[in-house]
């Protein structure tokens, strides 16, 4: 199968899997010595490295999910993850870049649905055994304002 | 009505500003909920005789940088003049009222031209060209008596402690040393004191709520280890843990601070409540919880606010400043400038970008002040004359060793109210 092909089904099965709470096999999205960072344009393009959300590796990104399930306090909600189609940047061996812009509406318990981020993801796939895993992905949110909170992952 | 009420309703002339008690143990709900408090704050809040943080030091290095930023509702621009100060003024032009910069930082400026008619400010914020000011061909122009001198943007007065820059439009403003008093100054000195900073990430937090509702929050440390099981459960922050208050004599401005106590076991206290803190958990990559000591002195937690709205963190090793501006009367921007220092080792560095997720709007620890006002909010939302109870820890506003108090939340209240004049 070919490495489009191969990213286009992760990518898919990454949202599938956070719009759906399955929280827990998010991480197995990410190889172990993963980088995930949720960023602003703004400080992306500044150059400055703190994320709201910073792991380098797959049990910071297990850890996030025990803490939205059994420590954080958040009210109940979901995303709807919307993306666009994949732009392949570069390939090399088995790995290649792409850039993919998405779209989250948030959706709370009580029915209100907001445009809570839009953005680009910026992915490292590496692909092994005939399935993309994310070796890093960097969400660059086009704005560098949150509402309320962020708990559950883009 | 008797005699002391019909005294108190005289005393203040209008009936919906009264507090509801001499004391700072109650806090009437509708201080969260009127446009008339939101209108009075802005003039004796965020331009009254008070200091508004404006940004880093090190945000504007040298002549012709600047950022812009906000001072309650008034737009400003802070800029540092090629003589090397610090300058600020209302990002406001004196000719019609339009934003004079449009940019939210920059460099190399030689001056600021408003785009509407091109009224031109230097670096100062002083005004220096008028378009068309003598006319065109000896037609239109401003009259002779116009002087450009007599028409500049409000300038603020500014002061910096330790990389800080501050602001204020009023003059009669106590200079920033008084305002802090030492105990505040030794420590923000203590956090920022002989380092040079350097920012790594900056986040807005929009915030469902009031603006005091979050100063509240930031000032209770006795929500902190019931709220927030993650900071608890690693023994992070314990009441139980050695640790305590500084509430300042105006009462505005507080430091709650905790050491470590290896030899502390499980405090009995927190079974007997049988609170969500006391769950087991445990973490899959430990190395977010291995950091340093920063400063050489075991204290792993300082919060410190400045009244009425700047906030300095220390969490571990995650250094930050918050900047909180009020966007209308239920909605605020928590501002968050992460830091971090120059002289870091790498492996110092990566401690600082792991532990920020301690903080910020997906803060393991500071997720819920993120919505806990909100629910405030909400849940007061019909109850305009009902009051919230500030009764922890006594009735006063002051230092102390227990953190299982609201001493500083009511210190936010009495500097709050001697400024509102209620």
């Amino acid at each position: 199968m070919d490495a489009y092909r191969l990213i286009v089904q992760a990518q898919s099965d990454y949202i599938r899997c956070i719009d759906d709470d399955r929280l827990e096999e998010w991480p197995d999205h990410f190889h172990g010595n993963c980088k995930y960072v949720v960023t602003s344009a703004a400080n992306y393009r500044e150059g400055l490295e703190a994320g709201i959300i910073f792991a380098n590796s797959r049990g910071m990104l297990q850890d996030r999910v025990s803490a939205l399930r059994d420590a954080n306090i958040y009210e109940r909600q979901s995303y709807r993850h919307i993306l666009g189609p994949p732009a392949i940047l570069s390939e090399s061996g088995a790995e290649v870049r792409t850039e993919t812009p998405f779209l989250v509406a948030r959706i709370l318990q009580d029915g209100d649905t907001d445009l809570f981020a839009t953005g680009r993801y910026l992915d490292l796939y590496r692909i092994e055994d005939s399935r993309a895993k994310l070796q890093e992905r960097i969400v660059v949110c086009d704005s560098s304002r949150i509402d309320t909170l962020l708990a559950l992952p883009l | 009505m008797d005699q002391s009420s019909a005294q108190t309703t005289a005393h203040n002339s209008d009936p919906r500003q009264a507090w509801p008690s001499p004391g700072l143990t109650r806090v009437p709900y509708r201080v969260f909920q009127k446009d008339e408090t939101y209108e009075k704050e802005q003039g004796r809040i965020f331009q009254g005789p008070l200091w508004h943080y404006l940004c880093m030091e090190i945000e504007i290095p040298v002549g012709g940088d600047f950022r812009t930023t906000k001072v309650g509702d008034a737009p400003v621009v802070v800029s540092r003049d090629h003589d090397g100060e610090i300058y600020a003024f209302e990002n406001r032009c004196a000719h019609r009222g339009a934003l004079i910069c449009l940019d939210t930082h920059g460099k190399g400026r030689k001056d600021f031209s408003c785009v509407y008619h091109a009224w031109t400010y230097d670096t100062k914020g002083n005004l220096i060209g008028v378009a068309f000011k003598d006319g065109v061909k000896g037609k239109g122009g401003m009259p002779e008596t116009f002087k450009m001198e007599d028409h500049n943007p409000r300038k603020l007065r500014v002061a910096t402690i330790n990389g800080l820059v501050f602001g204020s439009f009023s003059e009669e403003v106590p200079p920033i040393e008084e305002y802090l008093g030492d105990e505040i100054l030794s420590r923000i000195e203590r956090v920022l004191g002989r380092r040079k900073p350097v920012i790594i990430g900056r986040y807005t937090q929009v915030l469902p709520n009031n603006w005091k509702l979050y100063m509240e929050n930031v000032k209770d440390s006795y929500h902190a280890s019931i709220l927030h099981l993650f900071f608890t459960t690693f023994e992070l922050n314990r009441l139980s843990q050695k640790g305590a208050i500084i509430v300042d004599a105006s009462g505005g401005h507080h430091v709650s601070y905790s050491q470590i106590d290896p030899d502390a076991g499980k405090s009995e206290e927190y079974a007997k409540q049988q609170l969500r803190s006391e769950s087991e958990y445990k973490l899959a990559d430990p190395s977010l919880l291995q950091g340093f000591d920063d400063y050489g002195d075991g204290v792993t937690l300082q919060i410190l606010s400045v009244f009425p709205t700047f906030v300095l963190q220390q969490i571990q090793n995650a250094i930050a400043v918050r900047q909180i501006v009020p966007r209308g009367v239920a909605r605020t921007d928590l501002n968050w400038t992460y830091l971090a220092f120059a002289d870091d080792t790498p492996e110092q560095r990566m401690v600082r970008l792991k532990q920020a997720n301690l903080v910020g709007p997906a803060g393991y620890i500071s997720m819920e002040d993120g919505c806990v006002g909100g629910f405030v909010q909400r849940g007061i939302a019909g109850a305009s004359n009902e009051e919230a109870v500030l009764e922890m820890g006594g009735a006063l506003a002051e230092s102390s060793e227990s953190r299982v108090t609201e001493a500083s939340v009511r210190g936010f209240w009495k500097a709050y109210r001697t400024h509102m004049g209620i």
